[in-house]
């Protein structure tokens, strides 16, 4: 392992020094700090070997295969980068007068103005800063128009039992009360049990399609109209648009809000964690309720705007905009081939699929879309090897592993999403992979129940982490 | 036009093929009632030169300051090339969470290393991983304290208005009622928090130094909240800690803020870094990603995502944040930044960030500008202007300046860092001394 950081402090070593000044110094007795924060002081060279260290004990989609389902770790193209560098995006104030800053709102235009079009909707917030983000501010939407319509009794929403986590909580931050429906044998929304939840108590129904299990739902259209004829909206989770582009739209399907994930669909990197950007988009009758401070046509000059009936500000400033020029910048480039873009998505999750399905279990065998799931529910009984046991296995091939244990529907889940951004070779050195682990399961559980081998950690303890939490440096700790 | 598709079309033929497919059974699970017949009405792709010559137009209609003397949130600080290129490792960009710990000690260590130093700054016993920005980590804090009847909440009508405005939309669904402590010149007023703490209250909110730049009276408003069941949460711009005391010494039980002055672009406002501490007894109250120390097999130091029976992967409808996706790489940036600089360099920035706001002060105020209020600040100041605030944006403009922020006609909202040279304040000033003469 590594040393911390705080581990290489030594006093008086600096990497970074400020011009000087002859300034007057300012005395702030009573609110003068005692003494200095601890923070490392380290000497340029070694501050730069520190980080290179951890990158090396990082797995990007640079370094290798990121199978991760829901998350489209696709590649990130060099180009977005070079773009969101660019000094006139990267060096604007916030508050900077709108004739300043007439490259940024054009451009801010033409990405809300693509994205409606992919998606078949009316206008679009940049605001949002992630995917929860958006689906927060898409409930708070839907709760603000039922209000308007003195709808009061529209208190429910509906979430399938295969959605994301976020989907439940973002509908509660919103004041609503989760009704969850179930899954049919065919992995879509059980349309029967949907009926007999649908009533003039619901406020939406939020659904991702294609689902969690990479299938699109046969009677979208269908649930779509039994939702709207009872009053309700259709909240529509865009985690995997990447499936769907060029070939079918959320809003002709019936949404009437979607999210996006530029960080999963129009490449703009994860950065271990984030910043990502989820954008929503809305079809026109629900435009008045857009956050204030949204781009709208209607206020063409202003950033500062709230449209009649505004759920109020999501956040500070103008979202996560250097995030947004980096997905217009992927829009450009593609263009028509957004289309292209998907139908490859979707030849390559079939292709991995298809040359498993002989060995592994897939929980859903049928056509899928960009992302499919294995169950090692049986393997586990018979070899005592768990999803979690086949992933880190993987660890040691230089793979990032598949989703584990999700969706909650699936037991021993692995949640497959390969992208449209791998070549054949990939994949085919993936499938072997998973072959080889697969035999080797069989004649030697052990050697998987103890993986990984190669990893600067060995297997980590994190029921040791959660017992006995240890948040922060310490200066006593090894 | 471009793509970023590796395969050649022969590829995909013989894929096709060796699963038995077409790319008609392959679409066939979209039902007709919802294919879209026709092509997305969008340009054809385009190569990467024409695309970049795009968007370099775009870049090239805004105006780049080559002095920015505007604050209110976002501010204009030296990022060293060293964060820059650090930051730009693409095992870093590339990565997503890190759920496979074995695989991502670096991007658990990085995030680890950053809660430490927040934390060390802030004087709490723990921070997260970090959230979407400085106004949602104020509402989420609000969030963390809700006590079994007691919704009520108390914010300083000194707080930056876009952190109000965000909590407000946060809370609009949920039994909570908000109440705005008033200002007494600039500054939270004692007597209207005195006035409004009682039994329903959970929270009291303050942001130090204020939206006004000024210096608020911490202690005294800690002294006057007696009972333990209120939560006093501060915002601060954590850049001002090299200099004043951390929020843990005057005791607060939840920090949050807005960490993009450390080694963050201003990028016409995000990605930015919010960041939330507290302390041992609310630690698993804190929303989002922590990272945790533990030992793997081999009884080895070892880091690993904790603590995540509070989100919303594991809780779903009974979770009390959604976030997910947060502002990790914002976060390495800023631990970067913060290595770079040391707690001596950290110190030096906000001292002269201090000085120097403070000088510009003393010279507008001897060219008929007024401070507007006559509190202590730090390095943002209001003063009451001689000439219209829009006369003085439009001026400064001339000469690549950015002006402070205009609150209204006669008031404006300065800031200086260390970005603007001693000499440079003296060039502003004498700009502004013909503008007040016409």
């Amino acid at each position: 392992m590594a040393k911390l950081i705080f581990e290489l402090s030594a006093t008086g070593h600096r990497a970074v020094t400020f011009p000087s000044s002859s300034c007057q110094d300012v005395d702030f007795k009573d609110f003068e700090a005692q003494s200095l924060p601890d923070l490392p002081e380290i000497a340029e060279i070694d501050l730069v070997r520190h980080y290179i260290g951890l990158s090396r004990m990082a797995h990007g989609v640079d370094t290798g295969f990121y199978p991760l389902g829901s998350c489209t770790m696709k590649y990130n193209p060099k180009l977005n980068e070079d773009v969101a560098s660019l000094e006139g995006f990267a060096k604007t104030h916030p508050y900077q007068p709108s004739w300043s800053v007439q490259g940024n709102l054009k451009a801010m235009r033409h990405l809300q103005d693509a994205l409606s079009e992919i998606c078949g909707m009316d206008e679009f917030t940049l605001q949002p800063a992630a995917g929860a983000h958006g689906e927060f501010t898409g409930m708070l939407i839907i709760a603000a128009y039922h209000r308007a319509n003195n709808d009061a009794k529209r208190t429910k929403v509906i979430v399938p039992d295969a959605a994301h986590g976020t989907n439940p909580a973002s509908a509660v931050m919103a004041g609503f009360d989760v009704v969850t429906v179930k899954s049919d044998a065919n992995g879509g929304v059980d349309f029967e049990a949907l009926k007999s939840l649908v009533d003039e108590t619901t406020a939406a129904l939020m659904l991702t399609n294609p689902n969690t299990l990479g299938l699109f739902d046969p009677n979208i259209k269908a649930i779509a109209d039994l939702v709207h004829d009872a009053g309700g909206l259709l909240y529509y989770d865009g985690a995997n648009l990447n499936a769907i582009m060029g070939l079918s739209r959320p809003g002709d399907m019936g949404f009437d809000v979607v999210h996006l994930n530029l960080h999963k669909t129009f490449s703009t990197p994860h950065g271990g964690g984030g910043p990502g950007s989820g954008p929503v988009g809305v079809k026109k009758f629900l435009t008045p309720f857009l956050p204030k401070g949204s781009y709208l046509r209607e206020q063409p000059d202003s950033l500062s705007f709230a449209p009649t009936h505004s759920i109020g500000r999501m956040r500070s400033f103008h979202g996560n905009f250097l995030t947004t020029m980096r997905a217009l910048t992927y829009i450009l480039f593609n263009g028509k081939g957004l289309t292209e873009v998907s139908k490859v998505a979707i030849l390559n999750a079939n292709y991995m699929m298809h040359h498993l399905s002989d060995i592994f279990t897939v929980a859903y065998p049928q056509i899928c879309m960009h992302e499919f799931v294995l169950t090692l529910e049986k393997e586990k009984d018979i070899y005592h090897v768990s999803a979690k046991d086949l992933s880190k296995a993987m660890l040691d091939f230089n793979m990032h592993p598949p989703t584990m244990y999700f969706p909650q529907i699936v037991h021993e889940a692995l949640m497959i999403e390969p992208n449209e951004t791998e070549s054949k070779s990939t994949l085919d050195e993936a499938i072997a992979l998973f072959k080889m682990l697969y035999q080797k399961m069989i004649e030697d559980p052990s050697y998987l129940q103890n993986a990984p081998y190669t990893t600067p950690v060995k297997r980590v303890d994190d029921v040791l982490a959660a017992r006995v939490p240890i948040v922060k440096y310490q200066k006593e700790s090894k | 036009m471009g793509t970023y598709i590796p395969h050649t079309k022969e590829d995909q033929a013989q894929m096709l093929s060796s699963i038995a497919q077409t790319w008609d059974s392959l679409l066939s699970t979209i039902p007709d009632n919802v294919r879209l017949k026709r092509e997305l009405n969008l340009p054809d792709g385009l190569s990467e030169f024409e695309v970049f010559q795009i968007m370099k137009n775009y870049a090239s209609q805004n105006v780049v300051f080559n002095t920015i003397l505007r604050g209110a949130g976002a501010y204009d600080h030296y990022v060293p090339s060293v964060v820059k290129h650090l930051s730009a490792r693409e095992e870093f960009v590339t990565a997503y969470t890190p759920y496979q710990s074995e695989l991502s000690q670096g991007i658990l260590q990085s995030i680890f290393e950053f809660q430490s130093m927040i934390a060390s700054l802030t004087g709490m016993d723990a921070a997260n991983a970090s959230v979407y920005d400085g106004a949602t980590a104020a509402a989420e804090a609000i969030s963390m304290s809700y006590e079994r009847g007691r919704r009520t909440v108390l914010l300083s009508n000194a707080l930056h208005p876009e952190t109000i405005e965000v909590i407000r939309t946060y809370v609009q669904e949920l039994d909570v009622t908000i109440k705005m402590i008033e200002l007494n010149d600039g500054q939270t007023s004692l007597d209207s928090l005195k006035e409004q703490l009682d039994e329903s209250v959970c929270a009291v909110l303050v942001q130090h130094p204020n939206y006004f730049g000024i210096l608020e009276d911490v202690s005294s408003i800690r002294q006057s909240i007696t009972d333990s069941k209120v939560k006093f949460i501060v915002s601060v711009n954590p850049m001002t800690l090299g200099r004043l005391a951390n929020p843990g010494s005057y005791g607060a039980d939840i920090v949050v803020g807005e960490a993009q002055p450390f080694g963050l672009n201003l990028a016409f406002g995000g990605p930015y870094l919010g960041f939330m501490c507290t302390s041992d007894k609310y630690v698993r109250r804190l929303p989002g990603r922590i990272v945790g120390q533990t030992l793997d097999s081999e009884g080895q130091r070892a880091f690993t995502l904790t603590l995540q029976a509070r989100e919303q992967h594991i809780r779903r409808e009974k979770a009390t944040s959604s976030i997910c996706s947060n502002q990790a790489h914002c976060a390495l940036t800023a631990a970067m930044y913060l290595s770079s600089i040391g707690p001596v360099g950290l110190k030096e920035v906000a001292t002269q960030c201090a000085n120097k706001a403070h000088t510009l002060a003393r010279k507008l105020e001897s060219i008929g500008y007024k401070l507007t209020y006559p509190h202590e600040f730090f390095h943002e100041f209001v003063t009451t202007t001689p000439v219209s605030t829009s006369l003085i944006e439009s001026s400064l403009a001339k000469h690549g300046i950015l002006s402070g922020l205009i609150l209204d006609d006669k008031h404006m909202l300065w800031c200086v860092s260390e970005t603007t040279s001693d000499q440079k304040l003296d060039d502003i000033v004498t700009m502004l001394a013909e503008v007040n003469h016409g």
